[in-house]
């Protein structure tokens, strides 16, 4: 690892019981499952959730005699991210074999990199203008998993082993908790973006480590501690704060920190120490013999720069000045890439990028996790960018109310069928009918005295209290200016 | 000398085409001799009695009903036990494996069996291919057909024997430091190991990756020729096959042709009977017009131990997925996962087995890497530059395939290093990856037995059809290879 980053110190850490000023040095590592058809040295397709042992093959399951061939999908999805990230991608690059015994590791070793990974440098830069450095990416194969809650048994499940990952891991930049959180939620989101891996934590396709040590402003660093186990990104919050905390605490009360691999408990918020036997391993490196050291050239790089997408950080700041749109809603629309996608592709097609965006990030999103429609995510919402702009038009011409284009919307993505067809069926349209609305008004006019005495003193948000009753009547169709005047005007007229 | 001239594949292989003999004859045939002999020799660990009369009944159909026949129709095969063949049990020789049966066919057996061949079972071997001699199988030694107190030398003893006594023309073995070229020496046959890359090696259970050829014994070179042609080529399951075409044949005889001949390769310590059947080989080719040429390679002598640190750091690796958790036998130890793994190893592997894995994790130790395996890398390469200079002058170079000829069984089983030495000669050309042949060039006469010995010509790497056409004319010239055992199926003495 190098020297301590130069750019501004985050906020260090104030000891609650001596005061003392302290800095987190923190390193962070993320493995990251690639978005691949296949598994990475067989054809194997891939899928979470499957019946155990059931997406396994003689290379997956490290049958005698079997060899291993490389997936040159996960290769060009790894360099896209690479890339993405600012990284210097080495025309030569190999696997090593990287060996340790456990029961979900088939071949007693994993096809890991070790000293020639395909990638290293490059970086994610946070708000404040500080760097995160990478220190290199590499491409290797997860294992499979081993279950061990089944009375005395341990279940062995190798669905996982051979899926391609990517091992990314940062110098020791990171100096907070929130500056954690930042950058894993930038990488998470350029992960995606290029088409890399969709992240789903629930699924472990996205997996963190943590390495900290705390030291005072000015000190060479001291004994770092590695964090298994965590989850979530704010599981590796949480663990930081709490290592941050104890480790000051250890130092204040003479104490030594030792070298060590601990677990998070989520549960309690703690970490503790794993048995020191479970973290001592000799990988014993050595070139993977079954694989020659491979070449990524000048084109294959260029192939995969070219199908980087334009980044989230740069479109927000293009959606703020070219739609006017503020921080939150840009955050918002490109926090997922079918998001930003489809807001992107509604702008386009739309007189009013700005309703695109709002319907989107109200209409559209609470779409997703409601029972009756079924959406897991954005991505499965049945609706096109241009049925969403046929909405906005609808409402912005006054054809249909607000709430009238919510259930059209709806009703849509439910059936399928076209603007026009359901606007009819559903009586969506607005009543412009002054002769209804006047009789809709009257009736709500009876026995509101009060209220007529109250505009007549000059009071017109007493009108308000009217408007309900008349869109009730009206089923919601009134057209609401039509109906503010007429009262108006009916008001006027009584005595 | 017994029986008359055995039939080879090409032979055999025209007259099933032609209908003089069906596939389920000649499996039969095979079958029975190896009835005759198994018992005596201890050839093979599995016979697929069912699976080859199944696949001759398969093949005699297919002529039947029109079919063009394949260049190996109806040939009966052997291959060695560390080979897959999908439901055949393939245990390597060693306790670990009894009873697995691969899941699936390798590339090389595939086109094999495309090509009309009949594999009618897995021979015998040292454990997991470590060793020269047999004594290393957990089932017991292999007998040489000439003696058969002595070893029929290994690791793929048992494919060797069974083309030296008669029972299949082809057999295939495998060749990480000589295992192949020395028993083919020792038994009086010819065994090829191609250039390394020249067969896929998906479906022959790994020892040494970088090491590792598969390697066919024949009684005729052109038996070698052809068989190696159905096997060779690119295949898209094995990343460190050579994208080069299959395997193609020269015509031709030696006339002009740069014999180098290395000084490193006829030491003192070479037996004098061993050095006058190699002297009078030389002797032989020169008649038929080539030029025997002194040349040396300087880094011969460091070659025993960069083979044994280069094969042990690959065989400690490839050796781990045998752990008892998915396949092969189980010890359960005391209940945790690390002492299931102690006692399954423990007792599932054979103590030469247990010595090359600790070697191998010992070359491989943080702290220990560059002193042992990155500098074996090192060595190696200059071993590979030795025959590269060599080339720039010859066209070949040949030497004594073993310094000795089969020796006693139980003679080395206690002296690991005397045991190592018997691939002195073999092991340079496997850490050079270059193709090398071992034909039949004269007998020994030790304790009132003829006992063969083996000349080994090596190419520069894919030079393989030039290997196999000096060795051709050599064969055509000289009567060794025609020569039987005492135990033959041509008439057991």
């Amino acid at each position: 690892m190098s020297s301590p980053s130069t750019a501004p110190a985050a906020k260090g850490y104030v000891s609650p019981t001596t005061g003392a000023q302290w800095v987190a040095v923190i390193g962070l590592e993320c493995h990251v499952q690639l978005s691949t058809r296949t598994k990475l040295f067989c054809g194997c397709e891939y899928h979470f959730g499957a019946a155990p042992n059931s997406i396994t093959c003689p290379v997956c399951t490290a049958q005698p005699g079997v060899l291993p061939v490389l997936n040159r999908e996960a290769l060009a999805l790894a360099v896209r991210v690479a890339l993405a990230l600012g990284a210097n991608v080495p025309p030569k690059s190999k696997f090593d074999r990287k060996h340790y015994f456990y029961c979900d590791l088939p071949k007693g070793y994993q096809i890991s990199q070790y000293d020639q990974p395909f990638c290293n440098g490059g970086g994610i830069v946070l708000a404040s203008g500080r760097k995160i450095r990478l220190t290199r990416i590499h491409l290797e194969e997860d294992a499979g998993k081993a279950i061990h809650d089944r009375g005395d048994m341990t279940l062995v499940d190798l669905n996982r082993a051979g899926v391609p990952l990517i091992e990314s891991v940062t110098e020791a930049d990171v100096e907070s908790a929130e500056e954690a959180h930042e950058y894993l939620t930038a990488l998470k989101e350029i992960l995606q973006f290029t088409g890399a891996s969709d992240c789903d934590m629930e699924k472990g396709e996205l997996r963190c480590d943590v390495n900290i040590s705390m030291r005072k402003p000015g000190e060479p660093w001291r004994t770092k501690v590695e964090v298994k186990n965590l989850n979530s990104f704010r599981h590796v919050a949480a663990a930081i704060e709490h290592e941050m905390a104890r480790q000051v605490e250890v130092y204040e009360s003479g104490g030594a920190i030792r070298q060590e691999t601990r677990l998070f408990d989520p549960d309690k918020g703690v970490t503790r120490a794993m048995r020191s036997k479970e973290s001592a391993h000799d990988y014993r490196y050595f070139a993977e013999p079954d694989l020659p050291a491979f070449r990524i050239d000048a084109s294959f790089q260029d192939r995969e720069r070219g199908a980087i997408p334009e980044l989230p950080a740069a479109r927000r700041e293009r959606y703020a000045k070219q739609f006017g749109l503020g921080p939150k809603d840009c955050a918002a629309l490109t926090s997922q890439r079918v998001v930003a996608d489809f807001f992107e592709a509604a702008a386009r097609l739309s007189e009013r990028p700005k309703d695109a965006a709002n319907w989107i990030l109200n209409e559209m999103n609470r779409m997703v996790g409601d029972a009756e429609l079924g959406y897991a995510h954005f991505g499965e919402i049945a609706l096109k960018p241009h049925d969403l702009t046929q909405v906005i038009g609808l409402v912005t011409a006054g054809t249909i109310q607000t709430a009238g284009g919510r259930t059209l919307l709806r009703a849509m993505a439910r059936t399928g069928r076209s603007a026009k067809v359901l606007v009819v069926e559903l009586a969506l349209e607005q009543v412009q009918d002054a002769g209804a609305i006047e009789a809709w008004c009257r009736d709500a006019l009876v026995g509101k005295e009060k209220i007529v005495a109250d505009v007549k003193a000059g009071k017109p948000n007493a009108l308000n209290a009217l408007l309900g009753p008349v869109m009730k009547a009206s089923g919601g169709k009134a057209n609401a200016e039509i109906v503010r005047a007429t009262l108006q005007r009916l008001i006027d007229a009584l005595p | 000398m017994s029986g008359a001239p055995i039939e080879d594949a090409v032979a055999l292989a025209g007259r099933a085409a032609r209908g003089e003999l069906s596939a389920r004859q000649a499996a039969e045939a095979a079958l029975e001799r190896v009835d005759c002999l198994d018992r005596r020799l201890n050839v093979f660990l599995a016979v697929d009695r069912e699976g080859a009369l199944r696949r001759a009944d398969e093949l005699d159909a297919r002529r039947a009903s029109g079919h063009a026949s394949g260049p190996l129709h109806g040939v009966p095969i052997a291959l060695k036990a560390n080979m897959c063949l999908e439901g055949v049990e393939s245990n390597c020789a060693s306790k670990i494996l009894a009873g697995y049966r691969a899941p699936y066919t390798a590339t090389f057996v595939q086109r094999l069996l495309d090509a009309g061949a009949n594999p009618i079972g897995m021979t015998n071997m040292d454990e997991f291919a470590m060793g020269s001699s047999s004594e290393n199988s957990a089932f017991g030694p292999t007998r040489n057909p000439w003696d058969e107190t002595r070893t029929p030398g290994g690791s793929s003893s048992g494919s060797a024997v069974a083309v030296a006594a008669g029972i299949v023309p082809i057999a295939l073995g495998s060749d990480t430091g000589g295992s192949v070229r020395q028993p083919a020496a020792l038994c009086g046959i010819h065994g090829f190991k191609p250039t390394y890359g020249r067969i896929s090696r998906y479906g022959l259970i790994a020892f040494g990756s970088s090491l590792d050829q598969v390697s066919p014994f024949a009684r005729t070179v052109r038996d070698l020729e052809l068989v190696t042609h159905v096997m060779s080529g690119t295949d898209v399951r094995d990343s460190t096959c050579l994208d080069e075409p299959q395997l193609n044949l020269e015509d031709g005889d030696v006339r002009g042709l740069r014999v180098g001949v290395p000084k490193e390769y006829f030491p003192d310590s070479l037996p004098r009977d061993v050095r006058a059947a190699c002297d009078a080989a030389l002797a032989t080719l020169e008649r038929l017009g080539a030029v025997l040429v002194p040349v040396s390679l300087p880094h011969s002598r460091h070659a025993i131990p960069t083979y044994y640190v280069v094969a042990t750091a690959e065989a400690s690796s490839n050796l781990a997925r045998f752990d008892g958790v998915r396949y092969g036998t189980r010890s359960e130890g005391s209940g945790s996962l690390q002492s299931m793994y102690a006692a399954t190893r423990e007792a599932g592997f054979g103590p030469e087995v247990k010595r090359r894995i600790l070697l191998g994790t010992y070359v491989l130790s943080a702290g220990y890497y560059d002193a042992w395996y990155g500098r074996a890398l090192k060595v190696r390469a200059l071993l590979r530059r030795d025959f590269e200079t060599a080339f720039e002058d010859v066209d070949v170079v040949v030497g004594p395939t073993s310094p000795e000829a089969a020796f006693r069984l139980g003679e080395k089983s206690n002296d690991p290093v005397a045991m190592y030495l018997s691939d002195v000669l073999t092991v340079p050309v496997s850490l050079a990856g270059i193709p090398a042949i071992s034909v039949p060039c004269g007998f020994v006469t030790v304790d009132g037995k003829r006992l063969p010995v083996g000349l080994q010509i090596a190419g520069p790497s894919r030079a393989d059809a030039r290997v196999l056409r000096v060795a051709r004319a050599f064969e055509a010239a000289t009567d060794f290879a025609r020569e039987l055992p005492p135990i033959h199926a041509g008439g057991v003495a």
